[in-house]
């Protein structure tokens, strides 16, 4: 009974534990669905199921750094209808591997063992993202609207130096870049899932640690420099883990722009917190059940396997629209 | 004791701030003054490292804010700028909640929730606490803020046009408050206000701005005179007295 009374007296401080609780729940039924649902028996069974926990894998992975990332980014940008696509984050990691390519040719490229290859590429991409967008940030944290202008400005001049680049190179080089620069659900890259795997855990978990002053950050400059938080590396810090985030899945399925946005709104919408305790973990699971349920849905129901990438990016620009029409821009 | 000892400072190449040396008394409140754009934002934000120091030294109860980390000034110093951000998805105690961070840097204790829970109190908030920050009015987000930087505990308050958006009973209540704090807690107060009376009625010391350079400075008595007024804001001002204070007679 008394348990009862303070149950009803702070709804507010109950809820995001159970948000998260259905979250996780979701999450594991249409995992459970997508690992299970018309599995035949028979001898080919245990290899169905393998490469079903691939996608399965790369899926979650894909969803979790979307989700985890966006939130980071929206929190530092002080802007809810941002996302590191539309600032260009994607871009320029799709611009350094078509720089890569044209530098050192297929042979070279291709001959680059995968791993390695991935961790410098992530490496450089979180360098010069922290460093462009950190300091794009921190000079702009006054003029809200010109920073994101040159931020989507420079989204778009990535966009065509890597177009640009595709377009002299010869036709065998760009089909490798190609794979690379288009978001695809169904032809995710496998061999890379130990290792992204491993960089989106770990940037998970930075993040996780982060929350704290994820939130101190979000009262705003002024207010967090009053508090004693060290803004600039905490700016720079956040936007290293949504560089390394936004690598891992476009490196594992290709850019995808608006996607983060109805993660993140969602997020947002469902715990109604302002704590990136509750806020993180809520967009990872949000970003994987969307894309296991989804590509579900499309792969098996409706037997469109590559339509996925489309609709989420459709209904994506949907959200995006809205979003401006409401005047949500912050 | 601030000290501040020749600082300059320049916005896009422009000068904002000429070679200001001064002293903000400590257990006192410090009033800045002065017309639109003569620096008092300025001076106070770089007090506060919310703006990095260009030229010269600032210290704060003997803490150089160049030098110290800026953790150790937050439990020194609390400040306030003039324009806050709203932060809308948060609730009002939420928002003081934060002004105890430099305390606890996000594992808050029972001391730190009687904290909150007593600048809420102290700002008549109560009835607010639960409401998002963006159901609040003006004046109202405007006390949560006072009481966040309230609720931060420190030897020094630093508030950038705390009055702004609250009427005359608000207005009053908070510089009654921050007279409270000085004369019982023994902190110190510096506040910037455009409305020359309350500093006439409030301050102990006086800081008057004008083009970036300091034209007077002291006690109320010697700073808020007719013809030094006059020269501050350009305009023939007439001073009587009241209660033994001096006071601006805006209509004579
Ligand atoms: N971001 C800025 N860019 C250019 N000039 C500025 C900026 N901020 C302030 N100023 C100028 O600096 C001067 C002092 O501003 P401020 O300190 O805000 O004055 P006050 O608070 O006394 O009204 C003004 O002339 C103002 O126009
Ligand atoms: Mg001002």
């Amino acid at each position: 009974m008394a348990e009862a009374l303070t149950l009803a007296a702070r709804p507010a401080a109950l809820r995001p534990v159970w948000v998260l609780a259905g979250l996780a729940c979701l999450l594991a039924a249409v995992s459970a669905l997508w690992m299970w649902q018309g599995l035949g028996g028979g001898g080919n069974r245990g290899f169905v199921l393998g490469l079903r926990a691939n996608k399965l894998a790369a899926l979650a992975l894909v969803g979790v750094s979307v989700g985890v990332s966006t939130v980071t980014f929206q929190t530092v940008a002080a802007n809810r209808v941002l996302t590191p696509s539309i600032m260009g984050f994607d871009a320029l990691y799709v611009l350094l591997q078509t720089a890569l390519v044209a530098s050192l040719g297929i042979a070279g490229f291709a001959g680059l063992p995968a791993t390695a290859k991935f961790l410098s590429e992530i490496a450089l991409m979180v360098l010069l993202a922290s460093a462009l967008f950190g300091t794009l940030m921190l000079q702009g944290a006054r003029d809200i609207p010109r920073m994101i202008l040159t931020g989507v400005i420079l989204g778009v001049l990535f966009r065509s130096l890597a177009g640009f680049m595709g377009r002299v190179m010869d036709p065998a080089q760009y089909a490798v870049v190609q794979a690379a620069s288009f978001a695809s659900f169904n032809r995710v890259n496998a061999t890379l899932l130990p290792v992204a795997g491993a960089v989106t855990l770990l940037a998970v978990l930075a993040a996780w640690r982060m929350s704290a002053r994820l939130d101190v950050l979000a009262l705003g400059r002024d207010a967090a420099v009053s508090l004693g938080l060290r803004h600039q590396a905490v700016v720079i810090a956040a936007l290293s883990l949504v560089a390394l985030l936004v690598s891992v899945s476009t490196a594992v399925v290709g850019p995808v722009a608006f996607f983060g946005l109805i993660v993140a709104g969602l997020a947002h919408g469902l715990t109604r917190s302002a704590s990136h305790g509750v806020l993180l973990p809520a967009a990872g699971l949000i970003g994987a059940t969307i894309l296991i349920g989804g590509q579900w849905l499309f792969e098996r129901q409706l037997g469109q396997a590559a339509t996925l990438s489309v609709v989420v990016e459709f209904a994506g620009g949907l959200f995006f629209l809205y979003l401006l029409l409401k005047g949500r821009i912050r | 004791m601030i000290e501040i000892r020749a600082v300059s400072h320049r916005i896009a190449g422009t000068p904002i701030l000429h070679d200001i040396t001064t002293r903000l008394p400590e257990g006192r409140l410090t009033a800045l003054i002065g017309p639109n754009g003569a620096g008092k934002s300025t001076l106070l934000r770089l007090i506060g490292r919310l703006e990095p120091l260009q030229a010269g030294r600032i210290r704060v109860a003997g803490h150089d804010i160049a030098t110290t980390p800026t953790d150790r000034l937050a439990q020194v110093m609390a400040v306030l700028g003039q324009q806050t951000l709203i932060a809308s998805r948060l609730r009002l105690a939420e928002l003081v909640a934060f002004g105890r961070w430099p305390h606890h840097k996000g594992r808050p204790t029972a001391a730190d929730r009687a904290h909150v829970a007593e600048a809420i109190r102290t700002f008549a908030l109560d009835p607010l606490a639960d409401r998002f920050m963006d159901e609040l009015s003006g004046g109202q987000a405007q006390r949560a803020h006072i009481a966040m930087a309230f609720a931060q505990d420190t030897e020094w308050l630093l508030l950038d046009e705390p009055l702004n958006n609250l009427d005359m009973s608000h207005a009053r209540a908070l510089m009654a408050r921050l007279r409270a704090l000085v004369d019982r807690q023994g902190r110190s107060v510096a506040v910037v206000l455009h409305e020359v009376n309350y500093a006439a009625a409030w301050a102990d010391h006086i800081i008057a701005l004008k083009d970036g350079s300091i034209l007077a400075e002291g006690a109320p008595d010697a700073v808020l005179t007719e013809e030094l007024l006059s020269r501050l804001y350009d305009a023939p001002i007439a001073m009587g007295r009241h209660q033994g204070r001096p006071l601006v007679l805006h209509h004579a």
